[in-house]
Parts: structure tokens; sequence; C-alpha cells
């Protein structure tokens, strides 16, 4: 295999005494759909905002595409090719659905030091946001104040949001949180299509749906992975099973 | 869209009178009025700065007075050593403020929410107490403008009419420019960060960069007001600088209506009128004054926009 596309070598990060990051190392290939599971308080946000430059570690490395970007600034490494989902939803609620997105394309997109011709009337952004928009499902609900939006369609402009970046690299977090059983469905479906079109890091709580994306899992626990490999490689580990999914009864059902 | 209506009626009726005030001046040979309504329009070109980075911006400055005093004293004090050019006095200003603002905005941007309004008022009072000490620049007396800026004959400020018309349109190309810069691809990244700055972070837009340049375009445009109110006064004193006057600004702006075009002319106008009204009924206008414009912010929210906006809709 070549050069994964993302490349996380013994991060550590300790939050005082607490070992929040112990010593974890993943690679995630291009094209892949990596998801990351594990019990609460694991440290899943803990290393997914060490990812994506919210947080420094203490020790090792991230590299993107072959480049440290372990302390590159959020805004640096979205520029180069990683844009993120947050787990509780952080739009720009008093904009549009359409500005939310067209603001992502535009930070692609050239200078934003521009202050005399009108943002919204220039034709590739706002063709971009409605792309990606379309991509999720939301194009008829361009025009609607973000705040006046249900939850569930605000998860889904993140989504959109995420993609008008036209990133590598997709890193979500917990994308189905508080969707109810069809929207988690319809989400289900929409991240089977987009991941043909990108690399997915994927950290979720909801099991059916991880097993039904993913390609490889890792199983964090205590901050450490215990276990890395296909669904049928985890759903048949041990250490997973007493150690998290056991209890769940999932594996076994599922 | 009634909402709409009634808000642009009352803006659009403020502006023509606002047009047309050296008209009635003229014809009542009420030449107060006009000195009044000079100094609004200035008040009100610094709200309007203001309300750039504090409405827009989501950065609640609290020492924008420091240009006003920036921009006076730059024509004072080169009126002073002899440079009596308008074409070198308004551009200085400009300077000047741009000068102070970026320095410290760089610093104060450091900091969020009441940090920032501490650390901003903080400078605009140390920059008060620089200009008490500029004993050849008059300390604490002030220093007074005995020339106005001379534009070579092109206008002349003398002219109560003239310098009038000079001064509102100033107010009106700066409101004209922070329309288009509020719709431009920068002014959606400022409103944005305003709106949610992780966001705008995970996007990949630096947010400090971008807010350190909308201080800066706030700070000169409102030096551009310190300039002129210099010439309408023609006196400058540290006091145009003391906290009570950036504080009389942000409730110019929020009286008006934060994040609205013509909102800060309109508390502008309503603020200085009352304040000249009240004033002249009783010593204690001050005990009018107060509760009136708590009413409003706490009952009106949006300020006097907003409450036109819904008197619109109700």
């Amino acid at each position: 295999m070549a050069e994964p596309l993302l490349r996380v070598e013994k991060l550590v990060r300790r939050f005082g005494g607490i070992i929040a990051t112990d010593n974890v190392s993943l690679d995630v290939a291009s094209g892949e759909l990596h998801a990351i599971i594990g019990p609460n308080g694991a440290g899943k946000t803990t290393l997914i905002s060490q990812l994506t430059g919210h947080l420094e570690p203490h020790s090792g490395s991230v590299s993107l595409a072959g480049r440290d970007i372990t302390y590159l600034p959020a805004y640096r490494r979205c520029a180069l090719g990683l844009a993120r989902s947050f787990q509780i939803t952080s739009l720009l609620l008093d904009f549009t659905a359409a500005d939310n997105v067209a603001l992502a394309a535009q930070a692609h997109a050239g200078t934003s030091f521009r202050f005399f011709a009108n943002a919204r009337k220039e034709k590739a952004l706002r063709d971009a946001a409605h792309a990606a928009l379309d991509r999720v499902g939301l194009a008829h609900r361009a025009d609607v104040l973000v705040s006046k939006l249900s939850h569930g369609e605000r998860r889904q402009i993140e989504l959109a949001v995420a993609l008008a970046s036209k990133p590598k690299l997709l890193l979500l977090d917990e994308p189905m949180a508080g969707l109810g059983v069809t929207e988690s469905q319809g989400m289900v479906k929409l991240l089977q299509e987009l991941r043909k079109e990108v690399s997915i890091v994927l950290v979720e709580h909801d099991m059916p749906a991880v097993f039904a994306l993913a390609d490889r899992i890792s199983v964090l626990v205590y901050g450490r992975v215990i276990a890395s490999g296909d669904p049928a490689a985890i759903r048949a580990n041990e250490d997973v099973k007493r150690a998290y999914l056991g209890d769940q009864h999932v594996v076994t059902h599922g | 869209m009634k909402n709409f209506t009634v808000s642009k009626a009352a803006t659009a009726l403020m502006l023509a009178g606002l047009v047309l005030l050296p008209l009635y001046s003229q014809l009542s040979g009420n030449v107060f009025i006009l000195t009044l309504f000079t100094r609004i329009i200035i008040l009100a070109l610094a709200a309007a700065s203001l309300n750039l980075i504090m409405g827009f911006g989501g950065m609640m400055s609290f020492g924008h007075a420091a240009y006003l005093g920036i921009g006076g004293y730059a024509v004072g004090m080169l009126a002073q050593e002899g440079v009596g050019s308008g074409f070198i006095q308004f551009p200085v200003a400009l300077a000047a403020s741009a000068i102070y603002a970026l320095v410290i905005g760089a610093l104060s941007l450091r900091t969020r929410g009441v940090y920032f309004i501490m650390i901003t008022l903080a400078f605009a009072q140390m920059a008060y107490y620089v200009a008490s000490g500029l004993a050849r620049y008059g300390g604490d007396d002030g220093l007074t403008v005995y020339n106005r800026s001379d534009f070579s004959g092109l206008i002349n400020l003398s002219n109560r009419t003239q310098f009038y018309y000079l001064c509102l349109a100033c107010l009106f190309g700066v409101i004209f420019l922070i329309w288009r810069i509020v719709n431009s691809r920068f002014g959606l990244v400022v409103q944005g960060l305003r709106s949610n700055e992780q966001r705008m972070q995970a996007i990949g837009f630096p947010a400090k960069r971008y807010q350190l340049v909308c201080f800066v375009i706030s700070g000169t445009m409102c030096g551009l007001a310190g300039a002129l109110l210099a010439n309408n006064t023609d006196f400058v004193s540290p006091a145009v600088m003391y906290w009570t006057r950036s504080g009389d600004l942000m409730v110019m702006v929020i009286l008006g209506g934060m994040g609205t075009l013509f909102g800060p002319i309109m508390g502008a106008v309503v603020f200085l009128l009352l304040e000249e009204f009240l004033s002249q009924i009783t010593e204690y206008w001050a005990l009018i004054m107060g509760p009136l414009l708590l009413l409003i912010v706490l009952f009106g929210r949006g300020g006097i926009m907003g409450m036109l906006g819904r008197a619109g809709r109700g």
C-alpha cells in the first residue's frame, strides 16, 4: 500500500492525571471509511480534536498525505483538505443554509479579502453551495435560516458544509447524534453515497450504522486502541466483546 | 414584506430630512439647527463606524471615542504647526487612526468578551491621558483650531452650509462603503465570525486576521469623524476621548439598531436631539434620559430599527 492518507503515530494527550489519548496509532487509507468506536469517555472526541487541530497533543504526530500537520492550526488543515463535522451541531444560526455552505466554498476559492463585490452574487460559490445542499438532499431549504431548520436538517447541513470545501478526508464526529430512526437511515444511505467520493473517519455510537458502513473499525477504550480491523474481525474479537460491545448485545444479534 | 416598508419609509424620511435641512434653516433663519445637525451627522458617522465592528463584527469596542480624538488632534496639531491644508490634515488623521487601530486591535483581539471591552476601554483612557499630557498642544485645556482645514477653494469649511454638506457626504459615503463591505466576501466572513468563530475556523478562516482588518477599517472611518468634529467645534480637547463619549457612541448604535445599515444614524439623531431638548427643560436631564434609554433597550429589542420592523408587522 502507498502512503496512507491519514497517519496517526503514538499520539498522547493528557488532561491533568488522566490520559485521554494513550499512544494511539492509526492509518486511514485513501478511499477508506474508517470508523472509530468506543464507550463513552473513551477519548473519541479528544482524538478527533487533535486531528482537526482544535487540541494539541503532548506527543506523537499526525500527518495528512505524507505531510506533518501535528501542530498546524485548524484553518490550515482545512486548506490541506481536511474537513470536519461537529458532534454538537455548530453552524452559523443567523445565516441561511446556502450562506453557511457558500462560506465553506468561499474559504477554498481564492482570497476573502475582497471588500466591494457582493459575495452572494458570485455564481461559482452559489453553485457550489447548491450542489452540496443537493448532495445531502436539502436544496429546497437553501434560503431558510439555519435557526429555523430542524435538528435533523442541521445535521445534514453540517455535512454539506464539510463537503463544500471539497475535502480529501472527512472527519465526522457522531453525525447520527440525536437523529430519529428514519433520519438515521437517511444519513447512513447518504454516507454510503459519499464514501465513494471521499475518505471518511467516522466516530459514531450507532453500532448498526458503523457495521454497515465501515471498511475498518478501530476500538478505543480508555484512550487506547484495543483492536483494529474489518467489521468481521472486530465482531469476532474477544477483547472488544468484553470491553465494549458485549454489553450492548449488538454484535451477537447484528 | 410590509415590515420593510415601515422601517424603509422612516429611513427615507430621515435621510430626506437631513438632505433638506439647510434649506429649512435658510428659510426659517434658524442657524442653530444647522449647527446642531452638523454635530449629529458627525457623531452619526462615528456611530456607523462603531456599528461595523460592534453590530456586524460582534466586537464590543468600548474605546471608539479615541479615534475622534486622534482624528481631531491630527487636524489641530497640524494647524498649530502651520500646516493648514486639508489635503494633508485629513489623510494624516485617517492614517494616524488606522495605525492606532492596527496596534490596539492586534493586542485587544487576543481577548474576547468582557476582556475585549475592558482592554479597548483601557487603551482609549490611555490615549485620553496622553492627550492631557500634551503641554504644547493645550494639555487638559485642549487646543483651539484657529483656521478650519483649507481645501484650496474646492470647498469652504467655514461656510456653514458647505461644511454641513461635506459632513453629510462623508456620512453617506461611509454608509455606502459599509453596505458594500458587509455584503462582500470579507463582510460575510466577519459576520460569520460574530455568529460562530469555531465553525469559521473549522471551514478554513483565520479569525483574527479578518477581525483585525475590520477593526482598522472601522477606526479609520471614525478618524474621519474626528477630523470633521475638530473643524466643527474649532477646538479639540482630551474630553472627546473620555470613556463616557465611547459609551455615548455605543448607546447610539444600540438605540438605533445594531447590525443595521441606517440604525446608527437613527440612534445618533434620537440620542442627541433628546439630549439637546431635555437639557433645555431641566438641569437634571440625565435623570430622564437614562430611564428612557433603558426602556428602549429593554423593550425594544433590535433598537429603533427593530421596533419599526415589528410595528410594520403588527
